[in-house]
């Protein structure tokens, strides 16, 4: 089986109204690492929540490692390892005793060797004893990663894992995932920033308003989404833009100051160096070159115009 | 693989005592403490002009009264604490996305609250053997009736705890609801010293089943039949259990 998790026509309406999930459907295979790229009020966390059974559906069906997840819920959710995008913590416990009651309660045989390796691996082992409480709130965050790990799962959720973490946790981050990874946890993320769904991710699926709006792999993705703009700002303003420049991407702005010229990264020949060649044979000076990838806004807006073509 | 999670089942019951235990000092000496000035109040104080309620001695009268306030309380503020408090800071997630049955969940969180008022019970009885001179009847009963007030209070508790939404709601059932109620069940009167239509009313208050219950299983004799006290408080039972039902099938304030 390929598929560790399955979700079909799962939606979600709360009772304020508010339909946070549209009927979705969504295949992750086992092993990948998966984002969700979205920006805040999407619906990522509705839908990690409808998984793991924190949410009530409102319809729809959830199979985890091939077990559904309401008529077979202990076998679906032994598979899981939830690390929530709230800092959800008992402050009065400890490191070690807060993985050995997640352990437990995931029906685990107590496992100090693992639990020990685990809290070295997250750099907790000294911190073992100490109430929650005196912990910094990166160090809260691992022991939220360590109880979703301490029960060995197989499909391990993080939501938002570098929202408020600063850039060392975030690269310790990256390199658990890749373990586990290694290991053959399957790795369902969810962020804002595309450029940490293009580092992590195998493959990346995009939502907005509670649609899933498209599932690909990150690289085909990438390529379709991978624009980027040079924005050069001029000595002195032009009046129009010479023939000798004009080439497709290409604008004059900013009331003559500026040329934004649009790109595709990926492409072989993203024509920067002749730009450059042709602004020097012209003789126009330039006092700032700034490099800009286009926004999760732009490809909503992208995406959902193309949603709307393909519907006329 | 599926079955039931009994460890899981376990870890949960262990960690919730685990946490009494760490607590034991607060959660002990206040009771006893206060059940002590009850005994030295009304036991000695009343006692002394009081005498005896029919043959029973009237310090030995209010025990079954007084540990039966003790348990109903505590079993309700540890019921609706332990299920209110991860609530609050969010962490019932943890139980939540477990793989624990609704019944799982429920017989760990009731069954530490009830062990630990059971545990209570029993500390103030041992307490009372120090101030007036007792001879429980019927032994077994009265352990009997003790865990299944102890177990139902504490569904109730946990009902309270689902629903409050924030602390002053939790602790609004017990203070105007149980006390008064638990005052006027008949923990320092029998029933048939009041006048009607009081006499009555009472016995619309369903607190005075189970400590009558619970005298007659120290004493021989309560205000109701015994086997009404055991049915109604199975009753209560069913009740709380039916409710607690209904809030895991809906996810009322638990699941959005
Ligand atoms: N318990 C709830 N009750 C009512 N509405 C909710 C609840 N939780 C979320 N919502 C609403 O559902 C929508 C989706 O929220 P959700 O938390 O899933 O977004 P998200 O993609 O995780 O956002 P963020 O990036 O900010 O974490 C939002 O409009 C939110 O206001
Ligand atoms: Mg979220």
């Amino acid at each position: 089986m390929t598929n560790i998790l399955s979700v079909q026509g799962l939606h979600k309406t709360y009772k304020s109204g508010v339909v946070a999930l549209h009927p979705t459907d969504l295949d992750v295979r086992k092993g990948e690492i998966f984002a969700l790229l979205g920006p805040n009020g999407a619906g990522k966390t509705t839908l990690i929540s409808l998984i793991c059974g924190l949410v009530m559906p409102s319809g729809g069906h959830v199979a985890v490692g091939g077990q559904d997840h309401v008529k077979r819920f202990r076998d679906a959710r032994r598979l899981i390892g939830l690390v929530p995008q709230e800092m959800n913590v008992d402050i009065f416990t400890t490191p070690m005793r807060a993985v050995r009651l997640t352990r437990g309660l995931f029906g685990k045989k107590p496992d100090d060797a693992y639990l020990e390796q685990l809290l070295r691996d997250l750099s907790l082992w000294d911190k073992r004893d100490a109430r929650l409480i005196e912990l910094s709130g990166g160090m809260k965050r691992r022991v939220l990663i360590a109880k979703a790990l301490s029960h060995e799962p197989e499909v391990l959720f993080l939501d938002e894992p570098t929202a408020g973490v600063d850039v060392e946790l975030r690269r310790d981050m990256w390199k658990l995932v890749h373990r586990l990874r290694e290991r053959g946890v399957t790795i369902i993320l969810t962020t804002h920033y595309i450029e940490e769904a293009e580092e992590m991710a195998d493959r990346v699926g995009v939502i907005n308003k509670g649609r899933l709006l498209l599932v690909d792999d990150k690289d085909a993705l990438m390529a379709r989404m991978g624009k980027r703009q040079l924005i050069v700002t001029l000595q002195s303003p032009l009046a129009a833009l010479p023939a000798s420049l004009d080439r497709p991407g290409l604008a004059l702005g900013g009331e003559g100051t500026t040329l934004t010229y649009s790109f595709d990264s990926h492409a072989g020949d993203t024509g920067i160096a002749d730009l450059m060649r042709a602004l020097q044979a012209e003789g126009i000076a330039f006092s700032d070159l700034d490099a800009r990838r286009s926004s999760l806004e732009d490809i909503f807006v992208d995406l959902v115009a193309e949603d709307r073509s393909r519907a006329a | 693989m599926t079955g039931y999670n009994l460890r899981g089942m376990w870890t949960l019951y262990r960690h919730e005592m685990a946490r009494a235990i760490r607590t034991s000092g607060q959660s002990i000496v206040a009771p006893v403490l206060t059940t002590a000035l009850y005994f030295v109040v009304f036991g000695t104080a009343i006692g002394s002009r009081m005498a005896t309620v029919g043959t029973v001695d009237y310090g030995a009268f209010i025990v079954p009264g007084l540990i039966m306030m003790s348990v109903l309380t505590q079993s309700i503020s540890n019921a609706s604490l332990a299920i209110y408090f991860p609530k609050f800071t969010g962490t019932v997630y943890e139980i939540l996305s477990a793989p624990l049955g609704y019944g799982e969940a429920l017989v760990a969180y009731v069954g530490a609250a009830a062990t630990k008022s059971v545990i209570i019970g029993l500390i103030i009885l041992a307490t009372a053997f120090f101030f007036v001179d007792l001879h429980i009847v019927h032994p077994v009963a009265m352990l009997g009736f003790l865990v299944l007030t102890a177990v139902t209070f504490s569904l109730m508790g946990f009902i309270i705890g689902v629903w409050a939404g924030n602390f002053e709601q939790l602790g609004f059932v017990p203070m105007l609801v149980v006390t008064p109620l638990t005052f006027l069940g008949g923990a320092f009167y029998a029933v048939d010293m009041l006048p009607e239509p009081w006499r009555t009313v009472t016995l619309f208050n369903p607190v005075v089943y189970l400590i009558s219950g619970f005298r007659w299983a120290f004493f021989g004799q309560g205000d109701v039949p015994v086997l009404l006290s055991l049915g109604m408080t199975g009753l209560f039972m069913v009740a709380a259990i039916a409710a607690i039902a209904w809030i895991f099938r809906t996810g009322y304030r638990i699941k959005p």
